[in-house]
């Protein structure tokens, strides 16, 4: 492993005090200058300091004459008074303590935690898109509009379904969507059914749809190799349930190998199979969805196609629907007519549609991101990317497994999940490895999750990882596993180098703070 | 590629660790028949240069060099270049979700703070980490009454955003509640008469703008009383967050719950998305609250930080019996607003009010020079209603000069035979006296 600057990853042990430069990751992490940052309420609220350069507001009129003076409020209350530098300067303050994938690994299980381009950011801000209200007259918005239907026949070609709505803001809308569209699609049948099955593996926000949508959701044991099986399947189907819903390759990074006779048996008794396209960065270019028997399956832009995660949103969710779902998909739609695009946005256009999910057209701002990768990708580009997340998780997997308990060997694909059961006899658990990581300069896989594996350590690192990277991880949880057996203690108190270490989340929920008032202790 | 670090000896190595034969081994899991045996038919890949070239030609067939006269629930206002580059700081936008509060002290306080400036504006106790928009933030409050009071019947003025409404159909399709929609006045605000003959013991919840759809202040004061007498939530939407700098937050009105959208400060236009919606409430339904929730604690030092709290409500603990199945938010959109918030300040936020209220004022004498009335006598902020004549007409040949002239309201109204003419147009701080002058002369056909 080359190492440029010379560092060797030398780590101090539990509370030792480190000498001068030993303290190193395997992460390349240290203790950094990082500074205390009130809240901004905490600052000054009197006077006039203000941040921003505004015209005056004029002095020939007063509101409070003629407007009813019990509806106006003067300035509010609490509200601070900066000045421009002074705002720069917290929110600086305040992004120094955030780890973000510029600032190091992130292999967040199922987050697809990849390089978000520079490119994207500077494309989404040219002020032709920027600067484009949702409601401008068709003639003034064709850029917008072919950018969407663009869009639109790269997902649909890329997911192998007939056509994909651009609607929903996040996954879980996109599920929401497409659980919808099923129930509208038996409800035109005349058959309106009950039931949604969900395997154990399943993300929490597939039976959080179902219930929203009024469905009782079924819970399905998957095998011992990690994988849902078709007598399993075949045993829960009834003429009562409209959907299965399954994501593929699943949240164990296993590939659902059997999904096409499932769809044949749920298919067969009249149900739809609903795919979670959290994982599609498994499968890009490698495989389609709609070629495997699902009738609706979700994007995450944020993920497969690199828009920011934005430390929690904002995502894109599209979904794509085979033929049969069509009529029901919801507005608005883009055509192209002649050389022309519109937005169909009128039920009477498409009488069978679930209607609108939001009060515009979709995230635009997260499609000029996702089309720039696409483009830039092309059909090579996309088939390495679903190759590389692979063997990126392979090499890790390969790397750990002498030392991290591996509760299926069944093949990973995207991500593999290990466990802490290795480590039990130290005490050692999960979270002491996922705070340990931290200290190192890496940010924690997914933890505890899926819930079907005790101690869940589930690792995605994408394809846009180098492999230094990737053996300087491996390096790091090997660092962790020796270190487990000879020091626990020291491990259990990290991590030591962010701004806080471990935080009291009973103490947060058992008395909640929720916002800042004046006066606000928290000790 | 530039995104794809590995050279080809660097993969050869990494296959042989990984014990596979080639790429393609590795999809072994993956049976034949189910593979692409071609690649796909995408365009063909652009290097920088081209990739530029082509977004460019895009983004010029949009014609955006005049701000819109139309708001309706997107506004263009003037966005601080400081949020911008601000947002551009890798550790925020290339961050997710705060699951490991000690990594995410960053993200986790700003949205403490984003929390606090909705409480402050809204005049209510607590508000979630923010939501997709304001239309769904407007269908979860109507969930969250339904679950509060244990009825599904939804009180619902025609004057809120009519797309907002539409979302809310979409949301309540499968749980069979019931939606009731009540008429608005000759003043634009709904009309309290036929509003307290609709609320009844069934009632979930009281929906109004504020202000609403028509840029009216509607009397959120009247409605929560109704609303309170039976036992109702009364829910707010706001979709122009700076009215809230200038007119009471609808908490101090009686408001049980605040939704809508926080875009106008922070946000650009986007095409309409994405913005951060918002969602405030009283404290005693913060149990029923949709959404993520930042709160402070203290780390093992007794040092003041921040987590996610209250999980117990979400689907990722609670699966099928979370509040709602809201994951990912609109963090970053929330986080500009939270930067533009804390720009304006106390006295600068009452300034962008005071002076988005001067806008639609000279927007209002411009256009009553040029001989047209507003629809509606009610208060208005920055946003009116005209009568125009024919208001597509209007649009269409507006449109031919680059300009988007507003929102005709019959497009949501069909049925109202009064609506024919009305164009909804707004005028902010980034609509000069003389652009202004401008527009209402070229509505009249006359610049």
């Amino acid at each position: 492993m080359t190492n440029r600057t010379g560092w060797k990853p030398g780590m101090a042990k539990g509370s030792d005090a480190p000498a001068p430069g030993a303290d190193v990751g395997a992460g390349g992490a240290t203790r950094g200058i990082a500074y205390e940052e009130r809240l901004l309420f905490e600052h000054a609220s009197a006077g006039a300091r203000t941040g921003v350069s505004l015209p005056p507001a004029g002095s020939d009129f007063d509101p409070a004459k003629e407007l009813p003076s019990a509806m106006l409020r003067g300035e509010i209350a609490g509200l601070p008074a900066l000045g421009e530098l002074e705002v720069v300067r917290h929110f600086t303050r305040l992004s120094a303590w955030n780890h973000g994938i510029d600032t190091g690994f992130y292999p967040l299980g199922s987050c697809t935690m990849k390089y978000n381009p520079k490119s994207s950011e500077a494309l989404a801000r040219l002020p032709g898109f920027a600067d484009a209200h949702p409601l401008l007259p068709a003639e003034l918005c064709q850029g917008s509009l072919e950018l969407m239907y663009q869009l639109e026949r790269a997902l649909s070609e890329i997911s192998g379904f007939a056509a994909t709505t651009l609607a929903p803001a996040a996954g879980a809308h996109g599920e929401l969507t497409g659980v919808m569209m099923i129930r509208a699609w038996h409800v035109a049948r005349g058959d309106a059914r009950k039931k949604v099955l969900v395997p154990d593996t399943a993300h929490g926000t597939n039976p959080a749809t179902c219930a929203l949508n009024g469905y009782e959701v079924v819970q399905l044991a998957s095998g011992p190799d990690g994988r849902l099986h078709p007598e399993t399947v075949r045993a829960a189907m009834g003429e009562d349930v409209a959907a299965i819903m399954i994501t593929n390759p699943n949240t164990l990074g296993i590939f659902e190998s059997h999904i096409a006779e499932i769809a044949e048996i749920v298919h067969a008794r009249g149900g739809l199979v609903y795919g979670d396209g959290a994982n599609l960065n498994a499968l890009l270019g490698v495989a389609r969805p709609g070629d495997m028997g699902f009738d609706v399956m979700q994007f995450n832009l944020h993920k497969t196609f690199a828009t920011p995660h934005g430390g929690g949103g904002p995502g894109s969710g599209p979904v794509a629907v085979a033929q049969k779902l069509v009529p029901f998909l919801p507005l608005p739609v883009v055509v192209k007519e002649s050389e022309r695009y519109r937005l169909v946005d009128d039920g009477k256009e498409r009488p069978q549609t679930i209607g609108k999910l939001r009060e515009f057209h979709g995230n635009f701002g997260m499609f000029v991101r996702a089309l720039a990768l696409i483009r830039e990708y092309g059909p090579e580009g996309l088939k390495a990317t679903g190759q590389l997340a692979v063997l990126n998780a392979n090499y890790i997997r390969a790397g750990l497994k002498d030392v991290y308990h591996l509760p299926y060997d069944t093949d990973s694909l995207h991500e593999v999940v290990f466990t802490d059961k290795a480590l039990k006899a130290t005490g050692v658990t999960t979270m002491d490895v996922a705070k340990r990581l931290v200290d190192h300069g890496f940010h924690p896989p997914t933890v505890y999750f899926p819930l079907v594996v005790h101690g869940a350590l589930m690792i995605e690192p994408t394809e846009t990882e180098s492999k230094e990277t990737l053996d300087q991880f491996i390096e790091g949880m090997r660092a962790i596993a020796d270190q487990a057996r000879v020091d626990p203690e020291g491990l259990k108190s990290s991590p030591q180098k962010p701004v806080r270490a471990r935080l009291d989340e009973v103490r947060a929920a058992r008395k909640p703070v929720l916002r800042w008032r004046p006066g606000m202790k928290v000790e | 590629m530039r995104y794809h670090p590995h050279t080809s000896e660097e993969i050869q190595e990494m296959l042989a660790a990984a014990g596979a034969r080639s790429l393609d081994d590795l999809f072994r899991s993956i049976p034949e028949p189910l593979r692409l045996r071609r690649l796909l038919d995408v365009p063909p890949a652009l290097d920088e240069i081209a990739l530029f070239a082509e977004m460019r030609r895009l983004a010029a067939r949009n014609q955006t060099e005049h701000p819109p006269f139309v708001g309706a629930g997107a506004y263009p206002h003037h966005v601080p270049p400081v949020v911008d580059q601000l947002l551009l700081r890798g550790e925020f936008f290339t961050a997710y979700t705060p699951y490991q509060p000690e990594v995410s002290q960053g993200t986790l306080q700003a949205l403490f703070e984003w929390q606090t400036y909705v409480c402050l504006l809204t005049g209510l106790d607590v508000a979630n980490a923010s939501m997709y928009d304001g239309a769904t933030a407007m269908a979860e409050a109507a969930l969250m009454a339904a679950r509060l009071t244990d009825r599904k019947k939804m009180v619902v003025s025609a004057a809120v955003h009519p797309e907002y409404l539409r979302v809310l159909r979409t949301y309540l399709a499968s749980t069979h509640d019931e939606i009731v929609t009540v008429p608005y006045g000759r003043d634009g605000r709904t009309d309290l008469g036929a509003l307290s003959r609709a609320v009844d013991d069934r009632t979930a919840a009281v929906i109004v703008g504020y202000p609403n759809f028509f840029g009216v202040v509607d009397a959120v004061e009247e409605a929560s009383a109704l609303a309170r007498k039976v036992g109702a939530l009364s829910v707010a939407v706001t979709n122009e967050a700076v009215a809230l700098g200038l007119f009471k937050g609808p908490g101090e009105l009686g408001a049980d719950v605040a939704v809508g959208s926080f875009q106008s400060f922070g946000n650009t236009l986007n095409f309409g998305g994405p913005a951060p919606g918002f969602f405030a409430t009283r404290d005693a339904n913060v149990r029923q609250m949709p959404g993520r929730l930042c709160g402070a604690t203290v780390d093992k030092h007794g040092r003041r930080g921040f987590v996610l709290t209250l999980s117990t409500r979400e689907q990722h603990i609670r699966r099928e019996r979370a509040t709602s199945n809201i994951c990912t938010n609109a963090g970053l959109c929330a986080l500009a607003a939270t930067i533009h918030l804390a720009l304006l300040g106390r006295k600068g936020l009452a300034e962008l009010a005071r002076l988005n209220y001067a806008r639609g004022r000279l927007l209002r004498e411009a256009m009553s020079r040029a001989g047209f009335r507003p629809c509606f006598s009610g208060p208005s902020f920055n946003e009116t209603a005209f009568d125009v004549g024919d208001a597509e007409a209007v649009v269409t040949r507006l449109a031919r000069r680059g300009l988007a002239a507003g929102a005709p309201l019959a497009r949501w109204y069909p049925d109202d035979a009064g609506m024919k003419g009305a164009l909804l147009c707004v005028a902010t701080e980034v609509h000069t006296p003389e652009l202004i002058e401008m527009f209402a002369q070229a509505v009249r056909g006359r610049a």
